[in-house]
């Protein structure tokens, strides 16, 4: 009986906490969220409550889609991302079949090299990518974002795409060699549809990091025409910095396609991480 | 040893056929990873040695070094910057990993509800970019606003508030803790994950033993999530010494106020890209990366090679 209570007590105690907790972790983003739709009155009046009828308005939007560029830096980052994703999906897999199927000289050494990239940032070497950048025509492309990007995403993808290579079975590799299949065609046709969950996680985790940067897009391509949503809202907001309804507005804006890509990927990403980063 | 491959030498009909599909698999990826991460890298160490002298660039030695450490107003910034991020860092570890912990202790409960509307709430700021996360709290802790005064009357500690980003003896803490704010997640989810794989048998073996709750936790899951907790002190110390965003969003690349904020990425990005009146610096700035990298490489170099080799892992 004592011990059922005492039992009780602790599940609320958890609860309690844990519900704190998430309010911590939410009330920031809620609060921009309600206050993005109202006038300037009620932000400062009422930071709290919620839009109402009276206070309900759109201004900041206004100001924030008629005078930024958000479509053109929306289109950039999109562009860069899903770019890089796929080339760091391809060469990765490639790489890491290579390393987990094959047995060749120098294999372990090849394994080593390319996991310096998992610890060592690549940020440390930016004055000589600045400088290779520059020589090679490329300051204000798209293609040094995407360059850069998929070198950065590419040590994580091999390790963890040749940890789950492994795991597929010989016997299947063997039979398609019998039947003729070129290395190549094992490769794509047997291989790859087999590991597209981890090709997944691998995804999920080389998006983050390139949608969110802000070094390379502010040193790399600050032009107009290749600003990021990251590094455009930081102008943006650096420069109507008094004009609350237009920060909070380009804040949610900002917020609103991670928010939906997280509510989507949630369970893929919250898996990936619970399952293959411990080992 | 060499008897060996003289004799594989000599039977040409046991060597395999060169295998090409090894290089075409393996290529793409080694080119764009050599050429625009390694190479700028070992590009960047090589800089860190040379200089413009008369125009020309001419080989330095360790010169640059000697004006970083030597030179009145470099070392002064440097030492400023170094000392700060050692801060950024053990608030990092004191505040952040203990809370990731204790999340993931109480997500890790059998049988507890909602678990999954937990997880995924509080992991959510780590996805935020920091731009975003910078902004948000500079405008909540803004005096004009007044969101946090507001909030601290609530629980009666209005005259604690102070602006805590704009005053040099605070600005650090708070940016700290702005930053532990939004990454709290991720140690709480390698942890949660380290628990989950600890098997239903040894904590039913404990709990026969009458080993439960707080002493089952510090006797029995603490000594075998320890290699999951030197996962998370390695990835926040490299996080931490090559950070940026963060401060650069919220105070701006002078790291203010008064270089309170300032960190090895600040004083790295100001160097050698320029800001405002000073111009950019080359040389000094590989000076500063190569500084960043050794303190990196030490850090991850004691980790692999000390603390994993000693740390005891069980098999189950």
């Amino acid at each position: 009986m004592s011990q059922a209570r005492h039992s009780i007590f602790r599940t609320g105690f958890v609860h309690a906490a844990l519900i704190a907790y998430t309010l911590i972790s939410l009330f920031p983003v809620f609060l921009t969220f309600i206050n993005s739709f109202k006038d300037r009155n009620a932000i400062f009046r009422a930071p709290l409550s919620v839009p109402t009828p009276q206070t309900f308005s759109l201004i900041g939007y206004q100001t924030v889609l008629g005078q930024g560029d958000f479509a053109t830096y929306f289109q950039n980052s999109f562009i860069v991302t899903v770019v890089s994703i796929a080339l760091v999906l391809l060469f990765g897999a490639m790489a890491a079949f290579a390393l987990s199927e094959y047995r060749f000289r120098g294999n372990t050494l090849m394994g080593l090299y390319l996991a310096i990239g998992i610890m060592i940032p690549i940020r440390l070497g930016t004055v000589a990518i600045l400088q290779g950048m520059v020589a090679a025509n490329l300051v204000n492309t798209l293609t040094a974002l995407i360059l850069v990007y998929t070198a950065q995403g590419l040590p994580l993808a091999v390790f963890i795409l040749s940890e789950f290579m492994r795991t597929v079975s010989d016997d299947l590799k063997n039979a398609g060699r019998i039947d003729g299949l070129s290395e190549y065609s094992i490769f794509f046709r047997l291989v790859l549809p087999l590991i597209r969950p981890a090709m997944a996680t691998v995804a999920v985790f080389t998006m983050i990091p390139i949608w969110n940067d802000l070094w390379f897009p502010l040193i790399l391509a600050p032009a107009e025409a290749t600003k990021t949503v990251t590094l455009g809202s930081q102008i943006f907001i650096g420069q109507f910095v008094t004009n609350w309804n237009a920060v909070l507005a380009a804040l949610s804006l900002a917020i609103l396609p991670v928010l939906v890509l997280y509510v989507i990927f949630s369970r893929q990403l919250i898996r990936g991480i619970t399952a293959g980063a411990v080992k | 040893m060499s008897n060996a491959t003289s004799l594989q030498e000599g039977q040409p009909t046991v060597r395999r056929p060169k295998r090409w599909h090894i290089l075409v698999f393996l290529l793409p990826a080694l080119l764009v990873y050599s050429a625009v991460m390694i190479l700028p890298l070992i590009e960047t160490l090589r800089l860190s040695l040379f200089n413009t002298v008369d125009g020309q660039p001419t080989f330095v030695g360790l010169a640059n070094f000697q004006v970083l450490f030597g030179d009145e107003r470099w070392a002064h910034d440097f030492w400023n910057a170094l000392k700060n991020n050692v801060i950024f860092f053990i608030i990092h570890m004191c505040v952040q990993n203990p809370i990731g912990v204790a999340l993931a202790a109480m997500l890790s409960i059998p049988k507890l509800r909602f678990v999954t509307f937990y997880r995924t709430a509080i992991f959510l700021p780590t996805l935020l970019s920091f731009v975003i996360v910078g902004f948000i709290w500079k405008l909540i802790l803004s005096p004009i606003w007044g969101v946090a005064p507001w909030m601290l009357d609530l629980v009666g500690l209005k005259s604690m508030f102070a602006p805590w980003l704009g005053k040099p003896g605070s600005a650090l803490i708070a940016v700290s803790l702005i930053s532990v704010w939004q990454y709290v997640g991720i140690p709480m989810m390698l942890i949660y994950a380290a628990l989950l794989n600890i098997p239903d048998e040894v904590i039913e073996a404990a709990e026969c033993d009458g080993v439960t709750g707080w002493s089952q936790f510090w006797k029995i899951k603490l000594p075998l999530i320890l290699p999951a907790i030197g996962i998370i002190s390695i990835l926040t110390f490299v996080g931490n010494f090559n950070a940026f965003d963060l401060v650069y969003t919220v105070q701006g690349a002078l790291a203010g106020p008064d270089g309170s904020t300032d960190i090895l990425g600040t004083l790295l990005y100001r160097t050698f890209f320029g800001f405002q009146l000073q111009l950019g610096d080359r040389s000094m700035g590989a000076t500063i990366a190569t500084v960043m990298f050794l303190i990196i490489l030490a850090g991850v170099s004691l980790y692999l090679f000390v603390i994993q080799r000693r740390m005891r892992r069980y098999q189950f």
